[in-house]
């Protein structure tokens, strides 16, 4: 299959996801210029993290402005696959593709530390490979992380099993303390309601490899894989 | 002619005027007085330290660029060079914290990118004063807090580094950033303006006024008029530096320049006339064509700006629309200004009027060097006398105490705000003996470990200078990785007092010394002198940068313990030496005695065996001894194991046991090894002529310590790491 990874000014993971997945995972993978209008026919497109715009204004706000954009949604829109990792969550949220907002990690410092994170729903293209309450050490490197909703959306997320990723404890429980950012209900990581478009404040890219400390994050991306080659892959008759 | 007032308000004396006005044959006008000011202040020329700095050693054959560049740049084989510098920011860094760190890390990844090679680890070496004092935690909040603010927004990991805290700090923070590039060995650019007609290009930032003067004002003290300076800080933007950092990178790979030069220090000026000085010829620029940020600026001020994220390019002719192609791609400006032209003169115009014609070899290498005086102070080593010393009562508590020092005690509330993984080749994470970075589809890995402890410096400068280059090595070998290269940051006070000029000619001699032992380049650094505060100096601060090299990643061995019942054993022998140490300063309020000894001999034997039985595998894991010696060093072995697993060692030197636990000799490193392989090790230690001593075993959940079958620690691994863990961050958040 073939990823697309989106290079907005300001963009600094770009590099880390390219090389993952052509480089770990051996998959097709392009860079798409934010000011271009070709997604190059990448089957999943990534925004990864970063600064985009320096963030300035709020984090992602200004990506959302950028040409390419138009082509994301629409390709959004239609089914395909979108993952936003940091500050690709971060602008899913500014597009509204996805519900809720950032605000300033608890500490109201930068945060870049491996965190645990729970496996709350498999029934995605993005963690089908996992198992429910499966915990994964993947690190976070973020300021603003501290994922909000107001509290009937919250229901929704629940009702509609789009809470994907939850910070937790190392077994897998809930706690003040394990929840880093102070994230409403340890949110890490949300799908939207169709399915195709995950966003997660953790970086999978940086927990791919052992020699980085920990592989935990290949699930994600052994999941895309997976789904694409048993799902979107025309079945010989 | 100017007066008398303005050429001192521009830190010139009446002699370097006289020496200006027979260098250039005629009276230079304000902004060309303003020029020399800039490029003839210590921070630029070197005139202090220039015939000092003769005496390190600057060649190798890995050696690709030595001292004088924008950075040293050493060949680390596979084709690449690794690129490398470290700069001090410590006068910006205190009068306004978060932009003085932030545009101290701008500045050293612009000289790293300016060679052509893209930065991809950053570190930085810290000095504030007791945390106790208000001001000092808003100073280093603010300088943590810059650091992260621009590194982790152009996406270079900021892996490491280290922090003292000294109370001659309080007034006067060090702020000392390292970075190094990786650049293709046969693709790298220096700061040249050849070839006449050739055009000059100014890319980045638009000008305004902010920074004029930094470079004078870091070549002075400071006194109460602090507040007055602050206009003079420059105010740092990643985001467009991540921009210029892309553009200039893809450039320099399509071969589309033939010079080029970031303005750091002494902005437009230093840029122009050092590349022009560099190629042997002459510079004309037009300061109507530079981007302005505000109207009504002055030649003065144009040319004196030290606004942030700008560079200056020379290209040919035919290139310039490439460049600007690339530059507008990336939504940055590049503008040509002017062009290279004959003769060696700086041209300046402004308003179609010639505002500056001067040569450039003035400006840049005919600055007056000084040999100034030296005096030993009158008693800068206070004899300790050891016995006067009281043997602590209870040496648990004298431990936990010791873990609490915070120049001692764990470092993540400062490290988890920097993202040191971005870039995806940070091995070792902050906290290690050295920051270990891979690269990519390669066996070979880069180990880097900077190092300087000004209480040795002050009480012994020699040694100590000495030290610091053996210290970072020795963190080096812990990884398992051997020295290729050397940068350093001599932080010191005014070199104008003797004592401060002995100092520094004696932590220079050590150095050297040092350096010639371990066959190791010094390839370029910084000078920061006037460090001084209502006319105090900080302690000597000599930062080392050591880059080292590491032929198998996947023999690297890191501090923490990795099992259990695994026998501990100590390469290097214990001395009853208790100078300078951490343990009588945080304890017994003592900054006395001299150093420890240092036998680089018996240094090298050491490094070299423990790199051998790396390679061979031999080592589960490597821990180097320095502040609060082999106690300290043991605690931290047991904090970094994942497990937190304990140990339990017998100690039976006759010598004083807070000597034996807390003192910090050298030339010690801490091992553990599987029982299969302990007798290899025993028997490689033999050949290289090192002592090895089993000390005890890995284990249990306490830390224990007997001397001579007495009982002295018995601790639990839990309670010494809240301890450690906790020092700092309840400094910054109290319960």
């Amino acid at each position: 299959m073939k990823f697309g990874v989106v290079v907005f000014p300001g963009s600094n993971c770009d590099s880390d996801t390219l090389y993952v997945v052509k480089e770990v995972f051996n998959q097709e993978a392009e860079f798409l210029w934010h000011k271009d209008h070709d997604l190059k026919n990448s089957d999943c497109i990534i925004f990864p993290g970063g600064f985009s715009y320096g963030d300035y204004l709020r984090s992602g706000a200004i990506a959302r402005f950028s040409p390419l954009i138009k082509e994301v949604r629409e390709f959004a829109l239609n089914g395909g696959l979108v993952l936003g990792i940091c500050n690709g969550f971060q602008i899913l949220l500014e597009l509204g593709l996805l519900p809720g907002a950032m605000l300033r990690n608890k500490n109201l410092k930068f945060l870049c530390q491996h965190v645990n994170i729970r496996i709350d729903n498999t029934d995605t293209p993005f963690t089908l490979a996992g198992n429910i309450g499966q915990v994964l050490s993947i690190p976070i490197a973020h300021f603003d992380g501290n994922y909000y909703i107001d509290n009937n959306s919250l229901k929704d997320l629940h009702k509609q099993n789009q809470i994907v990723f939850r910070y937790s404890e190392q077994n897998g429980n809930l706690s003040k303390k394990s929840n880093v950012n102070g994230s409403i209900n340890s949110i890490a990581g949300l799908i939207n309601k169709n399915g195709n478009v995950l966003g997660m404040m953790p970086h999978p890219e940086r927990a791919s490899e052992a020699i980085l400390g920990s592989d935990d994050g290949r699930v994600i991306f052994e999941s895309i894989i997976q789904y694409f080659d048993k799902v979107k892959k025309p079945q010989p008759c | 002619m100017l007066d008398e007032k303005t050429i001192t308000d521009h830190g010139l004396t009446s002699e370097e005027y006289d020496q200006i006005v027979r260098l250039i044959g005629k009276h230079p006008n304000l902004t060309e007085l303003g020029i020399f000011s800039l490029m003839w202040s210590e921070h630029c020329s070197y005139k202090s330290s220039k015939h000092h700095l003769k005496k390190l050693p600057v060649t190798g054959k890995n050696v690709i660029q030595g001292p004088g560049e924008n950075a040293g740049i050493i060949d680390i084989g596979g084709g690449l060079a690794a690129v490398f510098k470290i700069e001090s920011h410590n006068h910006p860094s205190f009068i306004e914290p978060y932009q003085g760190a932030a545009t101290g890390v701008g500045g050293i990844l612009r000289d790293i990118f300016t060679m052509g090679a893209r930065p991809i680890v950053s570190l930085n070496s810290l000095r504030f004063g007791p945390l106790s004092l208000p001001k000092n935690r808003a100073i280093m909040d603010g300088v943590v807090g810059g650091i992260a603010g621009y590194g982790n927004s152009i996406g270079v990991p900021t892996a490491g580094g280290e922090i003292y805290f000294n109370e001659c700090y309080s007034l006067n923070p060090l702020v000392n950033a390292f970075c190094l590039g990786l650049a293709k060995k046969d693709k790298i650019f220096y700061a040249r303006a050849e070839g006449e007609g050739n055009a000059v290009l100014y890319v980045g930032s638009k000008t305004g006024r902010d920074g004029i003067h930094g470079a004078t004002m870091a070549s002075a003290e400071f006194n109460d008029d602090l507040e007055e300076k602050r206009p003079n800080v420059q105010v740092g933007d990643p985001f467009r530096e991540k921009l210029l950092m892309e553009a200039c990178l893809e450039i320099m790979e399509k071969s589309l320049i033939i010079g080029i030069q970031d303005m750091g220090a002494a902005g437009l000026t230093c840029s122009t006339s050092e590349m022009a000085a560099n190629a042997g010829s002459g510079i004309e620029i037009d300061l109507d064509l530079v981007p302005q940020r505000e109207k009504g600026m002055t030649p003065y001020e144009i040319m004196l700006s030290e606004s942030q994220e700008r560079m200056l390019i020379v290209a040919k002719n035919e290139k310039i629309k490439e460049v600007q192609q690339v530059f507008s791609k990336w939504d940055l400006e590049a503008v040509v200004i002017g062009s290279v032209i004959k003769g060696g003169n700086l041209i300046v115009k402004s308003s179609g009027k010639r505002v500056v014609d001067i040569p450039v070899n003035a400006i840049v290498n005919l600055c007056p060097v000084y040999e100034r005086e030296m005096r030993p102070p009158e008693s800068y080593a206070p004899p300790l006398i050891i016995k006067e010393i009281p043997l602590p009562q209870d040496y648990n508590s004298s431990l936990l105490k010791l873990l609490s020092s915070p120049t001692i005690a764990d470092k993540k509330w400062v490290f988890r705000q920097y993202d040191h993984m971005v870039q995806t080749n940070t091995v070792f994470f902050p906290g290690a003996d050295a920051a270990l970075l891979r690269i990519k589809n390669q066996k070979r890995a880069l180990a880097i470990s900077l190092d300087g402890n000004s209480l040795y410096t002050s009480l012994g400068p020699k040694t100590g200078g000495a030290i610091a280059i053996a210290e970072a090595c020795r963190n080096l070998a812990c990884v398992g990785a051997y020295p290729a290269g050397v940068t350093n940051c001599l932080n010191f006070g005014n070199p104008e007092k003797p004592e401060i000029m002995w100092q520094f000619q004696q932590v220079i001699e050590g150095i050297a010394e040092a350096c010639k032992a371990f066959e190791i380049p010094v390839t370029g650094g910084n000078v920061s002198f006037y460090n001084d505060t209502d006319g105090i100096s900080i302690l000597p601060t000599p930062v080392i940068g050591v880059v080292g090299i590491m032929d198998d990643i996947n023999t690297a061995v890191s501090p923490g313990f990795k099992a259990k019942e695994t026998p501990i054993v100590l390469l290097g022998e214990n001395q009853e030496e208790l100078g300078a140490s951490e343990y009588l300063k945080h304890l017994h309020k003592k900054e006395k005695g001299c150093p420890p000894e240092l036998d680089l001999i018996k240094e090298k034997a050491v490094q070299k065996l423990c790199l051998e039985a790396i390679s061979q595998r031999l080592l589960l894991s490597a821990h180097d001894l320095s502040e609060g010696g082999l106690a300290i060093c043991t605690a931290e072995c047991a904090f970094l194991s994942p497990a937190k697993i304990g140990c339990s060692l017998s100690l039976s030197e006759s010598m004083r046991t807070d000597a034996l636990l807390f003192g910090e000799s050298q030339s010690r490193i801490l091992v553990t090894v599987d029982k299969t392989n302990l007798e290899r090790l025993l028997t490689l230690s033999q050949e290289f002529g090192v002592p090895a001593n089993i000390l005890g075993k890995t284990g249990g959940d306490r830390l224990i310590f007997f001397h001579n079958n007495k009982k002295v620690i018995d601790t639990a691994v839990k309670d010494a790491f809240n301890i450690w863990e906790q020092s700092i961050p309840d400094f910054f958040e109290p319960k």
